[in-house]
């Protein structure tokens, strides 16, 4: 792989008890869907959450577009999250939200700020949910709210934690439709968490699998290729939903 | 009532055999567990136990807990014990109730009494540490905020003044009319005694512009908008909205929390003002109800002897009280972690906090103006 967008080496995470993951390295490239995989517990939103630079590291060390892990310090959003629970603020508007990054970040004036609002709110079909407090709509609504707000000011890389848990199937393969536009259309580096298998299939070019015992990756590669070759019995069971 | 299971037990080489039948279900768990009981009280006598189920028809979660607690206790006491005769549903039933057996936590031992002053003396140091390293970030997003003014969050700064100043008012107002009119009236009798009705002016007066107006001010915002800044910032933390925030760019200390502190600051003295002036019009009325004394001499003796400087003083506290409570309850919204219960002992932790403070303050400022004044 030449020139990837996120390169990890020796990360080492975890909470003030106990070590999630250790050692772990892994690379994304520019343009990839990944999808980072694993039974609850193991890690995954932690590791999310390192990446996006919510978190430091035990050890180890992330670059994501060749320079150091981000830091969170009050510069203008170089890529875009959406969290699990969405994670709208409350007392804005949905239009509102999306609006945030770029009514704080840029000398827009507000009629061309609500173009664009409501340009990202008809691309993930929020249109008429502009007004609505996050309070007013669903959980679905709530996560889709929360890719447009992500996607508003036109980031490069795209972080998703869970984004179609406790979605109805028809929204589910909505956001996964959305998903692959965005990658494709866009160029959108997208990297997700997720256990959806049928999310994951549809739309992850490359995966890794983290593992609660052994505080590793156990497998990596297109998630395809994993349920079809995979011989270790951990993966296996992963794709094929089968209990221990 | 007859049970609606059968129960045989056998003794059979030194070991006891039991062979169930019927129905196992929830109202049939409280005979089971009569049973149950009784073989674990005999258990000594035999070197196995073996529980047929072939006859059972029927078996739910309640019953087979039981059944799974006979045998996990047997095994502690070193009689083995084995299911026999179960059905395939059944088998797999007492496969995953009993598979796991999950490491006991070791028991937490019982602190003595120096042990838990001594956890709470380290609680309370470390506590204020936080609320220190909190203060010092808040001064550099304060001077960042001054570099690049567009960067503060104006709208919550305003939109705190009118929570915590314009929305407060009628409370401040009732609370301090009151607190002037007891002071007088307890003190209305004394003074009459000594034919001192006058200094009733100088008693009040003095009293609610130093003391009483800041801290009764201070008090009644820590309960009002203290209490509702922890529980907002609070409720945004676990709700993810507060890294939602940094994702996008902007520093809670300065998008969050030096707009709230500021719109306090900003609006304290003028509530104070407002407290001292009804707290004296209480005193007024008073003065003027039980003591003869007209409000124009009480305002006459109260000119003699009020300086500028007993007014200012009541309003530089009330700035540093209304900063200290602003940044205490932030501080401890942002550290709430936990859910809704978090959100609600952080909350507490707050107002107590803040109340605690005020008081320490207060004492402190006392001190401090009559070392200045003398």
């Amino acid at each position: 792989m030449t020139d990837p967008l996120i390169r990890v080496r020796g990360l080492t995470l975890g909470h003030t008890d106990r070590v999630l993951l250790e050692n772990a390295d892994f690379d994304v490239a520019r343009g990839d869907v990944f999808v980072i995989l694993g039974g609850s517990g193991c890690g995954k939103s932690t590791l999310l959450r390192h990446l996006i630079g919510l978190e430091r590291p035990i050890g180890g060390q992330i670059e994501i577009a060749g320079v150091g892990a981000p830091r969170l310090v009050g510069e203008a959003p170089e890529y875009g999250v959406m969290f699990q629970s969405g994670a709208l603020f409350s007392s804005l508007t949905v239009g509102e939200n999306v609006a945030f990054a770029l009514s704080e970040w840029t000398d827009l004036p507000q009629p061309a700020i609500n173009a664009i609002v409501r340009a990202k709110l008809a691309l993930v079909g929020l249109e008429a949910a502009e007004d609505k407090l996050p309070a007013e709509i669903s959980g679905g609504m709530k996560k889709r709210a929360a890719i447009a707000r992500a996607l508003a000011f036109e980031p490069s890389l795209l972080f998703l934690d869970e984004p179609s848990a406790g979605l109805d199937p028809v929204s589910a393969a909505e956001l996964d439709e959305l998903i692959i536009v965005l990658n494709r259309a866009l160029g959108l580096t997208v990297v997700m968490v997720t256990h959806e298998l049928q999310s994951i299939f549809k739309v992850g070019k490359n995966c890794i699998m983290l593992d609660k015992e052994s505080r590793s990756i156990i497998a990596r590669g297109d998630p395809r290729a994993l349920e079809r070759e995979s011989r270790d019995p951990r993966v296996r069971r992963f794709f094929r939903r089968e209990a221990a | 009532m007859l049970p609606g299971f059968t129960w045989r037990v056998e003794s059979e080489g030194g070991g006891l055999a039991i062979a169930i039948g019927g129905s196992l279900t929830l109202e049939e768990a409280a005979g089971l567990w009569r049973r149950v009981t009784e073989v674990l009280e005999r258990e000594r006598r035999f070197s196995r136990v073996s529980i047929d189920l072939s006859q059972v028809e029927s078996l739910d979660g309640s019953c087979l807990a039981l059944l799974v607690h006979l045998r996990a206790e047997l095994g502690k006491r070193r009689v083995p014990c084995e299911f026999v005769g179960a059905g395939k549903e059944h088998r797999k039933l007492l496969e995953l109730h009993g598979r796991r057996r999950l490491k006991r936590r070791p028991r937490r031992r019982p602190r003595n009494a120096v042990e838990q002053v001594g956890q709470a003396s380290v609680n309370v140091f470390h506590a204020t540490l936080h609320v220190l390293d909190f203060f010092g970030e808040l001064i550099v997003a304060a001077a960042t905020a001054l570099k690049r003014p567009r960067s503060l969050n104006l709208r919550d700064v305003t939109l705190t003044m009118e929570r915590a100043g314009a929305d407060a008012v009628p409370i401040v107002l009732l609370i301090n009319f009151l607190t002037g009119f007891v002071m007088a009236y307890q003190s209305a009798e004394q003074l009459a005694r000594f034919g001192a009705n006058i200094f009733v002016a100088d008693l009040v007066g003095l009293a609610m512009v130093r003391e009483l107006g800041p801290l009764m001010t201070a008090i009644i915002v820590c309960g009002r908008s203290g209490a509702a800044f922890a529980a907002e910032l609070g409720t945004m933390k676990v709700s993810e909205e507060v890294d939602a925030l940094r994702t996008l760019g902007l520093l809670p200390l300065r998008y969050l929390v030096l707009p709230r502190v500021l719109g306090l600051m900003l609006v304290a003295p003028a509530l104070t003002l407002l407290a001292d002036a009804i707290g004296i019009a209480g005193g007024v009325l008073v003065a003027a109800a039980t003591l003869d004394v007209t409000p124009s001499a009480f305002i006459t003796e109260l000119q003699q002897v009020m300086t500028s400087w007993d007014v200012t003083s009541g309003l530089i506290k009330s700035v540093v009280f209304s900063g200290t409570l602003g940044i205490i309850a932030c501080q401890q919204g942002l550290a709430t972690a936990g859910g809704a219960e978090g959100v609600g002992r952080q909350t507490t932790s707050a107002v107590v906090i803040s109340l605690f403070s005020l008081i320490l303050l207060d004492a402190i400022f006392t001190v401090l103006f009559g070392v200045l004044t003398s």
